[in-house]
């Protein structure tokens, strides 16, 4: 069998299909939360270090959460009804926490940006490398360990199993049996899209965004909306966090955002700040994500197959920034003639 | 006796460096009346009108409104006192629509939700009201120039603005637009309210104000009925002496043709062409005016001529010499200058002194370099030189460009473009918002440039300019050349205007007459 054949059996799978749902998630969160910082004239380069930090936040609260509710009893001896309980407080208390850590990282990036005026670029990079570190020092603090936080006892988010959907082959295959955490990612791009278009402070984060003198001009408080703009920011972020280590996975590693909070801000770029583009954009690299990660059952060298998405990135924008281009010239050269 | 609706006391702004920008400045203006303030750039105006709106704060003074003291803490403030400012760069936001643009600050809700059609009906009522004729529902960024400014003013009236402050609000509009501005603001007048006027033009303020008060070097030197002075008494009070308005000139000698261009198309990035098939020349001894509104293809005529853009159909040459495919250098060394009308972009490095504007263009030459080394003391005599025989005022040529006025930012620019023996050179709005002592001499240094065999072209927006410097008229319109004046003396403004909004169009062959060989 060919390697084509090969690659095309891999793909066209239900699995696989479910796989780019799966991987497409976290960065759908990301390119949320950066397209709530673009609306409102931030770049929001942090992306990957709230997001990363997030994850970590979520894995520890929620392992101290269940922890303590089971009162030092190990899970296995304890009353299940006692377990059950406290895998849900261990639940609830990782996505607040991670979410919040997510918020935090980038209030901390906006109060750098926008109340001490530094560059934000020059600060959201310098938030990624701390938080890359970071998370690293908090895990060791916290679990013993710097690579992954295997001792533990985290919890995972529900999978959702649809009624109906589920039974019916492939599309129950695809859509049904998800992560709570996915479903949540592709409601939150209409609440997004609501939040941006529907709402006065949607219209207020729009205004800052492109003439923030205008804004302010009309008593609209800049800096507030900068920073209400950049705590939705953090929001999204944190839910991508909490996506990456209590869904799918059910721990922390170091440096698990791998790009992914990068990946999420070209998806937004390439969908031009429209929740609705973006969230295609989006999908489009889990693709090539979820693609790099079959891939790696065949004989082709593994460090080729991880970089696909990346490459697929920059192929992206490229092609993006060609097509653009091109569309002007076509546009003059219809006129010159 | 009329009601004192406004009062500015006594108030003195001093700049955190030092610069006194309002001293013992007092403002008075009556309730219902149309006050124009006026004065040189630099002479306070922004400055004092950005006090009272509370962008400002001020060390000493006072502000009385409507009888009682007030000090407002930002904009928010000021017009929560009735206070508007519709600003010079418009404070709008392009891609909202005109609705959204007005209730900005103040949405109206409904379950949480803001209210589009609500924020439509208002917009629509104030504009019944105030006989503003915008549509609400348009966006920003597709409406013309004088559609933008009736949104900010709406923007005012229904955030309750009782004074109203313009800042220079003709300085964009074409006449006409003008005179339907002046129809609205004195209709707004007939309804109570009270403007503040701020321009540099004579005759608007003479058609359109009841008083005036005249700031200078950020003083208060005059206050008038605009009724019992006269044009020539308004200027004598800005400046401190008689400003000639006339420019001083003797009739042109054209001789050979400099500056050849040919069906010349140039097409925008949305594939609109801004330029459309045009063809004329210019001569050497001669100014050739080029009027018409912005955006009309004046700019991309300039930046294409110079380099700056390309085009994509026709040919441009200069002295005979194709320009096609030149650099920005190459296309100098033939002797183009180019005074950009965007100083801050193309004219001028900001941060940069004097001296390294002026030397921006010739660096490079041999007769300022020593080996690898600048030859300091020749670039210093010439830049000196320059200094002085421009009339540039600061302190050292060593100053950054960025503490100059923008007269003198200008000047910077002119002497550098204007004292390299130019062939040809295209001034484009080469006296925009810059002071009446600065735009004299700039005018005055045109002709000149002329006399000694200049070809000139000359890009103004400035009706008054193009008609008093031009000796033969281009008027642009829609991309096109709509008419060609071979005789700018005996063309008026109200001639120039209905070709300007393409009312009339001469023919073909009438237009044809510009492109000389």
């Amino acid at each position: 069998m060919s390697l084509l054949s090969q690659i095309f059996d891999l793909l066209l799978t239900p699995a696989f299909a479910a796989s780019v749902l799966r991987i497409t998630t976290p960065i759908l969160f990301a390119a949320l939360g950066g397209l709530m910082a673009r609306r409102c004239g931030i770049m929001n380069l942090a992306l990957e270090g709230s997001m990363l930090t997030a994850s970590l936040f979520a894995v520890i609260a929620s392992a101290f959460a269940k922890k303590a509710v089971l009162g030092g009893v190990s899970a296995a001896q304890a009353d299940p009804a006692l377990v059950s309980k406290a895998t849900t407080v261990g639940i609830i208390a990782g996505f607040i926490v991670g979410t919040l850590a997510g918020i935090a990282i980038c209030m901390f990036l906006a109060y750098m940006a926008v109340g001490l005026r530094a560059d934000a670029y020059l600060a959201g990079l310098a938030i990624n490398t701390m938080a890359t570190g970071g998370t690293v020092f908090i895990l060791y603090m916290a679990a013993g360990e710097k690579g992954i936080s295997s001792s533990l006892d985290s919890c995972s988010m529900p999978f959702i199993n649809i009624p109906g959907l589920k039974d019916i082959p492939v599309l129950g295959e695809i859509f049904s049996g998800q992560n709570l955490m996915t479903y949540f990612a592709w409601i939150c791009v209409a609440v997004v899209y609501f939040i941006i278009f529907k709402t006065a402070t949607g219209l207020r984060i729009r205004a800052v965004g492109e003439n923030p003198n205008a804004a302010e001009s009309v008593g609209v408080n800049v800096k507030k909306v900068q920073y209400q703009a950049m705590a939705l920011s953090g929001l999204f972020c944190g839910f991508g966090g909490v996506s990456l280590s209590m869904s799918y996975v059910q721990f922390f590693s170091r440096g698990m955002t791998a790009g992914k909070g990068f990946i999420g801000m070209s998806a937004m770029n390439l969908g031009n700040a429209s929740p609705v583009g973006t969230a295609i954009a989006a999908f489009l690299f889990g693709f090539f994500d979820a693609m790099g990660n079959v891939m790696q059952s065949l004989a082709i060298p593994v460090q080729f197959v991880q970089a696909i998405p990346y490459v697929a990135t920059l192929v992206g924008l490229v092609v993006f920034a060609i097509a653009s281009d091109n569309k002007v010239k076509k546009l003059k050269a219809k006129q010159g003639k | 006796m009329p009601e004192e609706i406004l009062l500015m006391d006594k108030i003195t702004k001093v700049y955190p460096n030092g610069f006194v920008a309002n001293k013992d400045v007092t403002f008075s203006i009556n309730k219902g009346e149309i006050h124009a303030l006026m004065g040189e750039n630099g002479a306070g105006k922004s400055t004092l009108m950005k006090i009272l709106f509370g962008i400002e704060p001020f060390e000493e003074g006072r502000i009385v409104l409507k009888g009682k003291e007030v000090r407002f803490n930002g904009p928010l403030d000021a017009i929560a006192n009735g206070v508007g400012m519709v600003h010079q760069h418009f404070m709008l936001v392009p891609s909202l629509t005109v609705a959204e643009n007005v209730v900005l600050g103040m949405e109206p809700k409904k379950g949480g939700m803001f209210d589009f059609e609500e924020a439509v009906r208002l917009t629509e009522e104030a504009c019944n009201k105030y006989n503003l004729k915008v549509d609400a529902r348009a966006k920003v960024e597709d409406l013309p120039v004088g559609f933008k400014q009736k949104v900010e003013i709406v923007k005012a009236l229904v955030r309750g603005a009782e004074i109203l402050i313009l800042d220079e609000p003709t300085a964009v509009l074409t006449p006409q637009e003008t005179a339907e501005l002046f129809v609205e603001l004195k209709h707004l007048k007939e309804q109570g309210h009270t403007i503040v006027f701020i321009s540099h033009k004579l005759h608007e303020i003479k058609e359109l104000c009841d008083r005036i008060t005249i700031l200078r070097l950020g003083k208060s030197v005059g206050k008038a009925n605009i009724a019992d002075v006269t044009e020539a008494d308004i200027s004598r009070m800005m400046v401190g002496r008689d400003v000639v308005l006339k420019v001083e000139k003797t009739p042109a000698k054209p001789q050979e043709t400099v500056l050849k261009v040919r069906d010349l198309r140039i097409v925008a990035d949305t594939g609109k062409p801004i330029v459309n098939d045009i063809s004329f020349s210019v001569r050497k001894g001669e100014i050739l005016g080029m009027a018409g509104v912005e955006g009309n293809g004046q700019s991309q005529i300039s930046e294409a001529i110079t380099g700056l853009l390309s085009y994509q159909q026709g040919s441009i040459s200069v002295n005979g010499v194709d320009l096609k495919g030149k650099k920005i250098r190459e296309i100098r060394e033939l002797g183009v200058s180019h005074v950009s009308e965007d100083r801050n972009t193309y004219g001028a490095a900001l941060v940069s002194s004097v001296k390294d504007n002026i030397l921006s263009d010739r660096y490079y030459k041999k007769e300022y370099n020593k080996g690898l080394l600048f030859d300091d003391k020749k670039i210093n005599e010439m830049t000196d030189d320059l200094i002085k025989e421009f009339l540039i005022k600061c302190d050292d040529r060593d100053d950054q460009v960025k503490m100059l006025s923008g007269g003198n930012v200008q000047k910077v620019v002119v002497a550098r473009e204007f004292s390299n023996k130019p062939a040809l050179v295209i001034a484009n709005q080469p006296t925009r918002g810059i002071d009446v002592g600065a735009t004299e001499f700039i005018r005055k240094r045109l002709v000149e440039l002329r006399d000694e065999g200049t070809a000139v072209l000359l890009i103004s927006a400035d009706l008054n300019e193009v008609l008093e410097l031009s000796d033969s008229l281009i008027v642009m319109n829609e991309g096109k050349i709509a008419a060609y004046l071979p005789d700018a003396s005996v063309i008026t403004d109200m001639i120039l205007g209905e070709y300007m909004l393409g009312v009339k169009t001469q023919t073909p062959e009438e237009i044809a007459r510009v492109a000389y060989d």
